[in-house]
């Protein structure tokens, strides 16, 4: 009962959180005057404008947008692949030396898409330089590049100019991040997070036994970690590790905030759009589709597992901390996957059958909250979508957002769509049939293809956790998981803000008497379904294969 | 612009934003943990007789009886060198899985505990897990009792003393935590 009584209460204050948040949002991104702000940042951010040569000009064109964010973020990696891969074994307290090189790749490219996939376990890899230098560094700046981007499609389908991408860049973080980030570091700080560089501490048990407990500046690793959806554990168990997430406070607040910034988003939206009523039915949309997830994935672990019911009644414990309990990890699985964050507080692969379909279906669809900035900016594709369907059952041009939508906007907004099927499907179908790379499925059965197609679904969908069983630390994997990392992060966002960007360009309508409007409860009825065909019916016969199949095996 | 000075623009972005979140954002909050939480900061290191014997939020592992005996670790409890933090990862139909939760509970049996608590034939999320239910501490109490010669109603007195309550009551179940109900253990009758 108390799982369900905390999980509602997240819920409740994610959206009541969402309407001061998505205010500020809207003030950093809306380049009006904000009284309170300006005097302390402005004359930082003119500084680190000066200091790259921009002069903060918008963008004259999506191309010209787009070019800065992906040379920042080519060299946001690139810094962090050499530290990872070439970090002087003398620098790290452990003595580890750099990663292998295609281990290297990976981690560099799964942390600047916004992912944080691990194909390593830290414990056995980084020291602090690392995990700060490379992994905090770019938990920062791919948060801060997802909210630039995200923010520029909004203005854009709002019939704004793009903006500058570095100035977006450099508010998201003076405005957004670092302040946000610091307020929970400390919070997690005095919940009992280390926050320390002292070295690994070897103890000698109370039974005579050896412990090594390897401590660190986690607290703001782990603020930014949640509050920008990066999801990348300091410590191999993520946030089931008691130094990541020590008791149920730093559990509800760590999943508040993977939720915080995306609610946000949305709310910000309406306020660009001039219409709250419009951002208002949305995020009670997604709340609500989250909601649904989590009832199933809760009801689902605390239910129990049948195929240990000679031994153990009661909720499915494998693989939780007791602190959290059976639910609340149900729920957090929720949140992670549909939020795009990652972390975990628990096993996925441990889940039971349903949790798992849940934590798919998330993956699949991505806009359960969805990526920091890019989740909004899938959701409007959706809509667009649903415009277009609704246009052509009634026979008229379809308006969205006061403006025509034609063949440009349906064909980007389709291939948004296609990339994601694309990067998931297929090397999981070639994966499949290689023996070599199935070597690393641990589970048996349909859990198995579940394990291989999350790792991509996870890597595609820029989410980054993972049934961790697999043993995915092989240059087969990180090869080709780094390929669904870079397209399921660079082509959507090229083909989002070209779509804005030429939605901008376009005239104004006055609403008409004919003009469908978007902000009614009919209409987001009919957005409802669209995402779920076009979003999960792609992947409906994978799910058979995998979850559906297990759960049938499990209680048959 | 030439591509040139769009990359060189690029890594001067880099290098003054890695100065921002590394270095700028980091010290601080270094020194400000040590000044209003040096305890969490450090780890939440418990002391007994002098020496650092653990940290109250990590579990360790207990096998002698006259211990209290924490959960199944898939990491043995970080002992290992190198460590390593952890779940099984079995899935809920894995035979894996309920072999070894059936030789566990045999294992249970012998030391006479027929029907151990769930979270004793349950790996955790970490590892690491620190606490253990307050069914799963009951039952071992009697074990325990006989081992160090002292009374079970002594020891139940003692496990009613170290539940830990959640914060405000609510965010939580309760709980017993390993390390200290043994910390505690050992001061009463050493």
């Amino acid at each position: 009962m108390l799982s369900w009584f905390l999980a509602a209460l997240t819920l409740v204050v994610v959206v009541l959180t969402a309407v001061p948040l998505g205010r500020h949002l809207w003030q950093v991104f809306d380049d009006r005057p904000h009284p309170g702000w300006d005097p302390w940042l402005l004359p930082v951010e003119s500084a680190l404008m000066r200091w790259i040569g921009d002069r903060g000009q918008p963008a004259t064109s999506a191309w010209a947008y787009l070019q800065p964010f992906l040379i920042a973020n080519a060299c946001f990696g690139g810094v962090a692949f050499a530290l990872l891969a070439f970090q002087p074994a003398w620098l790290n307290p452990l003595g580890w030396p750099g990663m292998r090189w295609d281990t290297a790749l990976h981690t560099a490219i799964s942390f600047v898409t916004n992912t944080d996939q691990q194909h390593y376990t830290p414990e056995q890899s980084l020291g602090p330089l690392a995990q700060l230098g490379a992994l905090q560094f770019l938990m920062y700046v791919s948060a801060a590049s997802g909210l630039a981007v995200g923010f520029a499609v909004i203005r854009g389908l709002c019939g704004l100019p793009l903006g500058n991408f570095h100035q977006q860049l450099i508010r998201s973080l003076t405005r957004v991040l670092l302040p946000g980030s610091l307020l929970l570091a400390v919070l997690l700080l005095i919940s009992g997070v280390p926050m320390t560089l002292a070295e690994p501490l070897p103890i000698t048990t109370l039974e005579g036994g050896r412990q090594l407990l390897i401590r660190g500046p986690v607290a703001l690793y782990e603020a930014i970690k949640q509050l920008g959806e990066n999801g990348g554990g300091y410590y191999g168990a993520n946030s089931a590790h008691p130094f990541e997430n020590p008791n149920g406070l730093t559990n509800l607040v760590s999943g508040w905030a993977m939720l915080a910034i995306p609610a946000a988003t949305i709310d910000a939206f309406g306020r660009f759009l001039g219409n709250r009523r419009q951002s208002t039915v949305l995020l009670l949309l997604v709340t609500g589709l989250i909601a649904a997830g989590a009832a199933l994935a809760m009801a689902a672990e605390l239910g129990g597992n049948p195929a240990l019911g000679e031994w153990i009644s009661g909720p499915n414990l494998e693989g939780k901390e007791l602190r959290f309990g059976a639910g609340l990890t149900a729920f957090w699985a929720t949140l992670t996957t549909g939020s795009m964050t990652g972390a975990v507080n628990g096993a996925m692969d441990s889940l039971m059958p349903l949790a798992n379909l849940v934590t798919l279906f998330n993956l699949f669809l991505q806009v359960v909250f969805g990526g920091q900035g890019t989740g909004v900016a899938y959701l409007l594709v959706f809509m667009v979508l649903a415009v277009f369907l609704t246009g052509l059952m009634v026979g008229r041009t379809p308006e969205f957002l006061g403006r025509k939508v034609e063949k440009a906007e349906v064909v980007w907004s389709s291939l948004v769509l296609l990339i994601h099927p694309l990067f998931v499907l297929l090397p999981a179908a070639v994966t499949m049939a290689g023996a070599d790379a199935l070597a690393g499925i641990s589970n048996p059965g349909p859990q198995g293809i579940s394990q291989v197609v999350y790792e991509y679904a996870s890597a595609a969908a820029n989410n980054g956790s993972g049934m961790e069983g697999l043993g995915d630390g092989t240059p087969w994997w990180n090869l080709t998981a780094s390929i669904s990392l870079l397209g399921g992060r660079y082509l959507p966002i090229v083909a989002l803000v070209l779509l804005a960007d030429g939605f901008a360009r376009k005239p104004a309508l006055p609403p008409g008497p004919g003009t469908l409007r978007t902000d009614t409860a009919l209409f987001t009825g009919v957005l409802a379904v669209v995402l779920l065909i076009l979003g999960a019916l792609t992947f409906f016969p994978v799910l058979a294969l995998g979850p559906i199949a297990a759960g049938m095996a499990l209680f048959s | 612009m030439t591509t040139v000075s769009r990359l060189a623009q690029g890594l001067r972005l880099t290098l003054a934003l890695w100065l921002l979140t590394v270095v700028l954002l980091t010290l601080p909050l270094l020194g400000l943990a040590r000044v209003v939480a040096p305890h969490q900061a450090e780890g939440s290191l418990v002391r007994a007789a002098g020496r650092v014997v653990g940290s109250e939020l990590v579990g360790q592992a207990f096998t002698q009886p006259r211990y209290l005996q924490g959960r199944p670790s898939a990491v043995a409890y970080g002992s290992a060198d190198p460590p390593a933090s952890a779940p099984s990862n079995l899935a809920p139909g894995n035979p894996a899985l309920a072999k070894r939760v059936a030789e566990d509970a045999d294992a249970w049996a012998a030391m006479g505990i027929a029907r151990p608590a769930a979270d004793l034939l349950t790996s955790s999320g970490s590892g690491l897990d620190p606490d253990i239910s307050l069914e799963a501490a009951r039952q071992q109490l009697p074990r325990i009792a006989a081992a160090r010669g002292l009374p079970p109603e002594r020891l139940e007195v003692l496990l009613r003393q170290q539940v830990h309550r959640p914060l405000l009551g609510v965010l939580g179940p309760e709980l017993v935590n390993v390390l200290a109900f043994n910390l505690a253990l050992d001061q009463l009758a050493p």
